[in-house]
C-alpha cells in the first residue's frame, strides 16, 4: 500500500527537520489531537470514578463536610449485598430492562422491515416516528403522568374507546400491578424509533444481489427472510440492544418523573434508589459502593455481550 | 396630579432614608418555594425596592425539590440566598448548624415583638429549641392543612335528603374524621351532572413530603405523639401507640374507599387539578390554595366552602405548613437582608400581604374585626391555625422524613404489611436516626 | 434509487406495509399532538374531566410560560387597566403580571450549554478520532475501550463525586461546568462515531495533499474535514439530542444560574397547582430547535447511528 511509505517516511524523518518541511511531526499531532480528549475524560470521568471507589470504603456523608471520615473497609459492600430492598429494586430494573428490550426489538425491527419495502412516502412516516426520541425524557415522564390520569388523561380514554370499557376503571401508575407496565409502555413509545433506525440501516446494508441469488435458487420469501435478512441484520440489532440495554440499566429521568418509584417501590429502579441514598439520605460512602456495584455489573454484562456481538459479526 | 406624585416621592424618600442607613444599594436574593404566594411576594417587594434602593431577585424552587435543593445550598455554605423563607421543619438545622442568624437582638433593637404574631406561628416558624425565646426567623407565611368542599353539591336538595336518610344527619361540614369519611363514601362513584365523581383527594405523594403531610392529620387526631412528652426521643408506645395505629388504618381506609382512581402519588397540585376539574367533593390541601380556589372560574365563589381538619377520637389537630423568613449567615448582605425583614414586619405591609393572597401571621392583621369576613376562607384559616401541630423540626429533619414517607406510603398505597408493622418499623428507623445524632 | 429487480416487493405488499406504518405513526404521534394541543388550551380545559378534544384555542399557556403572575387588590386592578393582548389575558383571570418568568433564561442556558458542549465534543472528538484512525497510538485499543466504557456509568453514580468536585473548584451551577460535563459524556460517543467515518476516507487523498506540500494540519482540515462532513453532522445530532435533553446531571448540579430547561419545564407552577398549558407550551417550544436541526440533517441520521460501532 502506498500510504505506508509516506507514513514511514514521515515517521523516520527527524522531528526538527520534519517541522521545517511539514509543520509539526505526526507524533506530535497525534498527541495534540488526543490529549484534550484524554484529559477531559480523566478529569470528569476517571478521577471521579477513583474518588467514588475511595469513598465507597468510608462512612463519608456529603451533607456534613466537616465530620470525621472513617475508613470502614468493605462494610458498605456487605450491607448492600445483604439488603433485601436492593434486590427488589434489581428485580424492578430487570423487569423494565427485559420487557423494554423485547418490545422495542420486536416493534422496531418490524417497523424497519415494513419501511424498507420502499413504499411511497416512507420518508415522511419515518420522520414522524422518530419524533418522540427527540423529546426530553424528563418532560416526557412528566407529561405521561398527565396522559395516564384515569379521569382527565388521554391514554385511558383511548384505551377505553378501543375496548368499550370505562376509562376510570383502571389506573396505570396508581395500581401496583400495572405500574411496572406503565413505565415499559412509555419507554417503548419513546425509544422504539431508535431501534428501528438501527435496523433500517442494517436492512439497507444488505446488497440486492444476495436476494437475487436466492431467488435464482428458488428459495421461498420465508426462507430468504430467515436465512438472509435476519442473520444480516442481527449484528445491527444486537448493537441496538447494547445501546438501549446500557441506557435502560441507567434509567432515571423518565421514570423518576413518571412514577417517582411508586406506588410503594414497584417501579423503584436502581438509579432512583441510588439517588435516594446519595442525594436524599446523603449516605455518600454507602451510595458510592452501590454505584461501584452497578458499574461493575453493567461493565461485566456489556463486555460479555460485546464478545458475543463480535462473534456474530465475524460469521 | 403632579403635586400628589411629588408628595409620594417625598414620603417615599423619607421612608427610604429611615429604612436605609447604608448608602449603597445591595443585590438581595430571596429563596422560597415556587408557588402562588411567592409570586405575590415579588409584587409586594416592589415597594421595598422602591423605598430602600436595594435590588431584589428571587430564587423559587418547586416544592418537590425545594427541601433537597435548599438544604443542600445551606449545608454547603452557599451564598445564593441572602434571605431564606425556609420550611418550618428546617429551623432546628438552621439554628444548630449556624445556617441562620439569630434574630433576638435585631428584634429588640427594632421593636419587633414576637408577641405580635400568632403564637402557633412563632413556635412553629421561629423558635429553636421549641418553647424557648430564641428566634431564628420572622413568621412569614402562615399555612395549615385544611379541607375544601363543593358547597354547591352539599346544597343539592336531592343529595341532602338522600344523605339524611342514609346517615341520619344533615349533609354538612363534618365534625369528625369519621363523618368526613361518611361524606367521602357518599360521594364516591356518584353520578353528578353526567360525570362520575369521587369522595376526597388526599395527599399520597411518595417523592418528597406529601403523604406525611396528609397522614399526620389523621394520626394526630387518633392519638399519635412524636415522643414521650416527659422524655424526649422516647418513641416506642407513642409513635406506634394503639391510637396511632388506628389513625394510620383510618387513612388507608379513606384512601381505599373514597379517593379518585389513580390518586396514588398526589400532592398539592394534583389535588387542585382533581378538585378544579370537578372530580371530587372534598379536597385536603394547604390553606395557600384557597385564594386560587375562590377565584376559579369552575369551582370558585359560592361553589366552594372551607373547613378545618375535623377532630378524631384522640384530639383535634391539623398539620402545620408555612414558613418563617430568615437571614442566611453566609450572605454578604446581611444588613440589607435585615432591612428587608424590618420592612416586611410593618403592619401596613403585612396587611397588604394578606390582600395579595399571602397569609400574614401578624395578630394586628388577623385579629382585625374585619379580617374574618374579609374572605370566605379567613375564619377557617384562623380556626385551623389554632389547632396546628408540626412534624419534627430537628436538625435531622430530612433523615426523619424519608423513613416516614417510605413506611407510610408502602402501607397506605401499596398495601404492604399492617399499620402496626409500619409504625413499629418507623420507631426503629427514627431511633436509629437519633442514635446517629447522638440524641439517644 | 433501487433498480427494479426480482427482489422488489409486490404492489399489494407495499400497500399493506404503508398502511401498517401509517397506523403506527398515527398512534405514536398522538401523545405528542396532545402535548402541543394542551399548550393552546385554557387551564380549565387542560384538566377537563372528561378530556376535551375540541376546545376554544387560547394563548394563555404561552403567556403564562413567559410571565410571572400574581393577584392584586381590586383598586390596583382598576387603576391599571391592561395595555395589550397578553395583559388582557392575565387580567381576565383576576391577575396582574409581576414580571417575566424564568423560562427565557432557562432556554438560553439550554442553548448555550447544549450547543456549546455539542461543538466542543464534536471538535475534540474529530481530532481524537483522526489521530486514532491515522496514527500509531500506543495502547490504542485500550484507550478506545476506556473511552467507550466511560459511558456505562449511571449518571447518578458519577454525579456524587462530580458534585463534590464541582463544589470544591467552584464549577457547580456554572455554564462552564455543565459544558465540560456534557462534553465529557458525549466525547466517548463522538470519538467512536467519527473514527468510523474517518476510517472510511481513503488515506490516498491526504497523502496526495502531503506530497503537494500541505502540512498535516492543512491536510486534515482541507482534505479530511470536508470528507467527514456527513459524519460530523450526524455525530452533532446525537450529541445535541443528549445535551439538550439531559436531566439527571442538570437537576443535581445546577440551580439558580445555569439550570437548563429539562428540569425546569416539569415544575412550571401556575396560580395553584401545575400549569399544564404552560408546561405544554414550554415542551413544544423546547422541542422545536432539536426537531428542526434533526430534520435538516436527517439524511445523515441513518449513517451516523451505526457507523463506527458496527463497522469497526
Amino acid at each position: 500500500m502506498a500510504n505506508g511509505i509516506i507514513e514511514r517516511a514521515a515517521k523516520s524523518t527527524p522531528a526538527p527537520f520534519a517541522r521545517k518541511i511539514k509543520g509539526l511531526s505526526d507524533r506530535a499531532i497525534a498527541w495534540i489531537f488526543i490529549t484534550p480528549t484524554i484529559i477531559i475524560l480523566l478529569a470528569v470521568n476517571i478521577f471521579p470514578l477513583i474518588w467514588t471507589i475511595w469513598l465507597s470504603f468510608t462512612n463519608y456523608k456529603a451533607n456534613r463536610p466537616n465530620a470525621d471520615v472513617k475508613w470502614i473497609g468493605l462494610r458498605n459492600y456487605e450491607r448492600i449485598l445483604t439488603d433485601s430492598d436492593i434486590w427488589l429494586t434489581m428485580q424492578a430494573t430487570a423487569h423494565f430492562l427485559i420487557w423494554t428490550l423485547v418490545l422495542q426489538v420486536l416493534i422496531g425491527f418490524a417497523l424497519a422491515w415494513l419501511i424498507n419495502q420502499k413504499f411511497k412516502g416512507n420518508d415522511l412516516w419515518t420522520t414522524i416516528i422518530v419524533l418522540p426520541m427527540m423529546l426530553s425524557p424528563a418532560v416526557v415522564g412528566n407529561f405521561w403522568t398527565f396522559l395516564y390520569q384515569p379521569q382527565i388523561g388521554l391514554f385511558n380514554y383511548v384505551f377505553a374507546f378501543l375496548t368499550q370499557s370505562d376509562p376510570t376503571s383502571f389506573s396505570m401508575i396508581g395500581d401496583v400491578a400495572l405500574a411496572p407496565w406503565s413505565i415499559v409502555i412509555v419507554d417503548t413509545w419513546m425509544w422504539t424509533p431508535f431501534v428501528m433506525l438501527i435496523c433500517l440501516a442494517g436492512l439497507r446494508s444488505i446488497p440486492d444481489y444476495i436476494y437475487e441469488a436466492a431467488e435464482c435458487d428458488r428459495a421461498s420469501k420465508w426462507r430468504q427472510f430467515w436465512t438472509i435478512t435476519v442473520p444480516m441484520v442481527l449484528p445491527f440489532l444486537m448493537l441496538a440492544v447494547l445501546f438501549r440495554g446500557i441506557e435502560n440499566f441507567k434509567m432515571f429521568d423518565l421514570v423518576v418523573q413518571l412514577t417517582g418509584g411508586g406506588p410503594g417501590s414497584t417501579t423503584e429502579l436502581t438509579s432512583i434508589n441510588l439517588k435516594r441514598e446519595a442525594f436524599e439520605k446523603w449516605r455518600t460512602g454507602y451510595s458510592s459502593a452501590y454505584a461501584i456495584i452497578l458499574f461493575v455489573t453493567v461493565f461485566g454484562l456489556a463486555s460479555i455481550y460485546v464478545k458475543a456481538l463480535n462473534k456474530v459479526k465475524e460469521r | 396630579m403632579k403635586f400628589k406624585r411629588l408628595t409620594t416621592a417625598i414620603s417615599a424618600a423619607c421612608v427610604a432614608a429611615t429604612l436605609a442607613p447604608t448608602a449603597h444599594a445591595d443585590d438581595l436574593t430571596l429563596c422560597w418555594a415556587a408557588w402562588d404566594p411567592a409570586n405575590a411576594l415579588i409584587e409586594l417587594s416592589k415597594d421595598f425596592e422602591g423605598k430602600s434602593g436595594h435590588n431584589m431577585s428571587f430564587e423559587f424552587v418547586p416544592w418537590p425539590n425545594f427541601a433537597d435543593r435548599m438544604l443542600n445550598e445551606l449545608n454547603s455554605g452557599g451564598k445564593l440566598c441572602d434571605l431564606m423563607i425556609g420550611d418550618s421543619q428546617w429551623i432546628g438545622l438552621g439554628a444548630e448548624a449556624g445556617h441562620y442568624i439569630k434574630l433576638n437582638d435585631f428584634f429588640d433593637a427594632n421593636n419587633i415583638s414576637m408577641g405580635d404574631f400568632i403564637p402557633a406561628t412563632v413556635t412553629g416558624y421561629s423558635e429553636w429549641p421549641k418553647g424557648t425565646p430564641n428566634y431564628w426567623a420572622l413568621p412569614a407565611f402562615g399555612d395549615v392543612v385544611g379541607w375544601t368542599y363543593r358547597k354547591d353539591w352539599f346544597n343539592r336538595a336531592d343529595l341532602k335528603s338522600e344523605f339524611k336518610g342514609k346517615y341520619g344527619r344533615e349533609l354538612d361540614v363534618p365534625n369528625s374524621l369519621a363523618e368526613l369519611k361518611d361524606i367521602a363514601e357518599f360521594f364516591q362513584g356518584r353520578e353528578i351532572d353526567g360525570k362520575t365523581v369521587y369522595g376526597a383527594a388526599i395527599y399520597t405523594e411518595r417523592g418528597s413530603e406529601g403523604i406525611t403531610m396528609g397522614v399526620t392529620n389523621a394520626l394526630y387526631n387518633f392519638g399519635f405523639e412524636y415522643n414521650n412528652p416527659n422524655k424526649p426521643y422516647d418513641l416506642d408506645g407513642f409513635v406506634n401507640s394503639d391510637g396511632a395505629v388506628a389513625g394510620l388504618e383510618y387513612y388507608k381506609a379513606l384512601y381505599d374507599c373514597c379517593t379518585p382512581p389513580g390518586s396514588s402519588d398526589w400532592y398539592m397540585s394534583e389535588n387542585i387539578d382533581a378538585y378544579k376539574s370537578g372530580q371530587v367533593a372534598l379536597q385536603m390541601n394547604f390553606a395557600f390554595i384557597w385564594p386560587g380556589v375562590h377565584a376559579d372560574s369552575n369551582v370558585g365563589g359560592d361553589k366552594s366552602g372551607y373547613f378545618p381538619n375535623p377532630a378524631g377520637p384522640g384530639g383535634h389537630f391539623a398539620q402545620l405548613g408555612g414558613q418563617g423568613i430568615s437571614v442566611v449567615s453566609y450572605s454578604d448582605s446581611k444588613d440589607a437582608a435585615l432591612e428587608y425583614i424590618k420592612w416586611f414586619a410593618q403592619p401596613e405591609i403585612q396587611k397588604q400581604w394578606w390582600e395579595l393572597g399571602g397569609y400574614s401571621a401578624l395578630r394586628a392583621v388577623v385579629e382585625d374585626p374585619g379580617f374574618a369576613s374579609s374572605q370566605p376562607y379567613a375564619q377557617t384559616f384562623l380556626d385551623s391555625m389554632a389547632i396546628v401541630k408540626d412534624f419534627w423540626a430537628e436538625p435531622s429533619y430530612a433523615s426523619l422524613l424519608l423513613p416516614m414517607q417510605d413506611r407510610v406510603h408502602k402501607y397506605v398505597i401499596a398495601g404492604e404489611g399492617t399499620a402496626k408493622e409500619a409504625l413499629d418499623a418507623l420507631v426503629d428507623d427514627w431511633t436509629e436516626v437519633f442514635e446517629d445524632e447522638g440524641k439517644l | 434509487m433501487s433498480k427494479s429487480s426480482i427482489s422488489e416487493p409486490t404492489r399489494q405488499f407495499k400497500w399493506i406495509a404503508a398502511i401498517l406504518v401509517a397506523f403506527y405513526s398515527l398512534v405514536t404521534i398522538m401523545p405528542l399532538l396532545w402535548i402541543v394541543a394542551t399548550g393552546f388550551k385554557s387551564s380549565a380545559d387542560s384538566i377537563a374531566y372528561p378530556p376535551k378534544i375540541t376546545f376554544q384555542p387560547s394563548l394563555e399557556g404561552y403567556v403564562n410560560l413567559f410571565t410571572t403572575q400574581t393577584r392584586q387588590t381590586k383598586e390596583f386592578m382598576a387603576a391599571n387597566p391592561p395595555q395589550n393582548w397578553y395583559e388582557e389575558i392575565v387580567h381576565s383571570k383576576g391577575m396582574v403580571i409581576a414580571g417575566p418568568s424564568r423560562f427565557g433564561e432557562r432556554f438560553l442556558n439550554s442553548t448555550i450549554i447544549g450547543f456549546g458542549s455539542t461543538f466542543l465534543s464534536v471538535f475534540l472528538g474529530t481530532m481524537a478520532a483522526y489521530a486514532f484512525s491515522r496514527f500509531r497510538v500506543p495502547l490504542k485499543d485500550d484507550l478506545l475501550f476506556f473511552i467507550l466504557s466511560t459511558r456505562m456509568m449511571p449518571p447518578i453514580a458519577v454525579a456524587i463525586p462530580i458534585f463534590l468536585m464541582f463544589r470544591a473548584v467552584g464549577l457547580s451551577d456554572t455554564h462552564a461546568g455543565m459544558i465540560l460535563l456534557y462534553t465529557a459524556v458525549n466525547l466517548s460517543l463522538s470519538v467512536w462515531l467519527l473514527k468510523g467515518f474517518i476510517d472510511e476516507i481513503p488515506r490516498e487523498y491526504e497523502e496526495a495533499a502531503l506530497i503537494d506540500g500541505y502540512t498535516r494540519f492543512q491536510a486534515f482540515y482541507k482534505v479530511v474535514l470536508p470528507q467527514a462532513a456527513t459524519g460530523i453532522a450526524s455525530t452533532a445530532i446525537f450529541c445535541l439530542i443528549f445535551a439538550w435533553n439531559e436531566y439527571a446531571f442538570a437537576v443535581l448540579l445546577t440551580s439558580g444560574t445555569a439550570q437548563t430547561a429539562p428540569p425546569f419545564i416539569p415544575t412550571i407552577i401556575g396560580v395553584a397547582g401545575q400549569d399544564w398549558p404552560a408546561m405544554a407550551a414550554g415542551a413544544t417550544i423546547f422541542l422545536l430547535p432539536v426537531m428542526v436541526f434533526t430534520i435538516l440533517l436527517r439524511r445523515h441520521l441513518l449513517r451516523g447511528i451505526t457507523f463506527g460501532a458496527v463497522r469497526k
